[in-house]
């Protein structure tokens, strides 16, 4: 590594060390939250966030030592389009493969929550439908 | 101070990567596992950006956006591939 002024090795300090703290709590999200629902959540952003962190250290590390350079915005403006589109299509996924969810995980789909049954009458009267097809496979099960 | 920095950020990453490798590993459907396959290859991104930092080299940058480029398009593979059955229809 070359020799940096003070307030650059600062700055680089910082951005690492809040990276990397991000980087960590998504990956301890990812292997202790009890659901798939949950773990979704922990690495599609705070990964998202640790990668920043480690760009904008080696931004600050390259403009520092020879010129601007900003070429590894491209990777991080890549990284933060594509991480919601990943994270929707697994949950889609998820949602389709009806995975086992613990009681806090409601799933809105058979129990509308406040806002849809007050405000869309319509969906609670397919929600009902629903609850009794389920009712009438239980009852095919039985 | 910045090897110290830059110690620790090695050190953090690579926690989090033993903890995505296990969850890869126990996961217990198979979203998790594609779950657990796109926090590595992010981790192991910002693995790459932190060695060219540690090296004063540049050439880490390409490897870097392919390997952001090709771990999307292999998740929203998975991921569709879950979805439909089938990958191009």
């Amino acid at each position: 590594m070359a020799e940096l002024p003070f307030w650059a090795e600062c700055l680089i300090t910082f951005f690492l060390i809040l990276g990397g703290s991000f980087a960590l709590i998504g990956s301890l999200g990812l292997a202790r939250l009890p659901d798939f629902m949950t773990r979704l959540h922990a690495p599609t952003k705070n990964t998202t966030l640790g990668v920043g962190g480690v760009v904008l250290a080696s931004i600050t590390y390259f403009s520092a030592s020879s010129g601007v350079s900003l070429h590894e915005l491209l990777i991080a403006c890549f990284l933060f389009l594509t991480a919601p589109i990943s994270a929707h299509l697994l949950a889609k996924a998820a949602l389709h493969l009806e995975l086992k969810t613990i009681s806090a995980t409601q799933d809105l789909r058979s129990h509308p929550g406040p806002f849809s049954s007050a405000e869309n009458p319509e969906i609670s009267t397919e929600s009902a439908d629903n609850e009794s097809t389920q009712e009438i496979k239980s009852s095919n099960q039985n | 101070m910045l090897t110290f920095a830059m110690q620790a950020a090695f050190l953090l990453f690579s926690i989090a990567l033993l903890l995505n490798v296990w969850r890869l590993v126990k996961g217990p459907s198979t979203p998790d596992r594609i779950l657990a396959l796109d926090t590595i290859y992010i981790n192991s991104l910002a693995l790459l950006l932190l060695l060219g930092i540690w090296h004063s080299s540049t050439f880490y940058f390409e490897a870097a956006l392919l390997i952001a480029m090709l771990g999307f398009i292999g998740t929203v593979v998975a991921a569709k591939f879950l979805l439909r059955g089938d990958i191009i229809e």
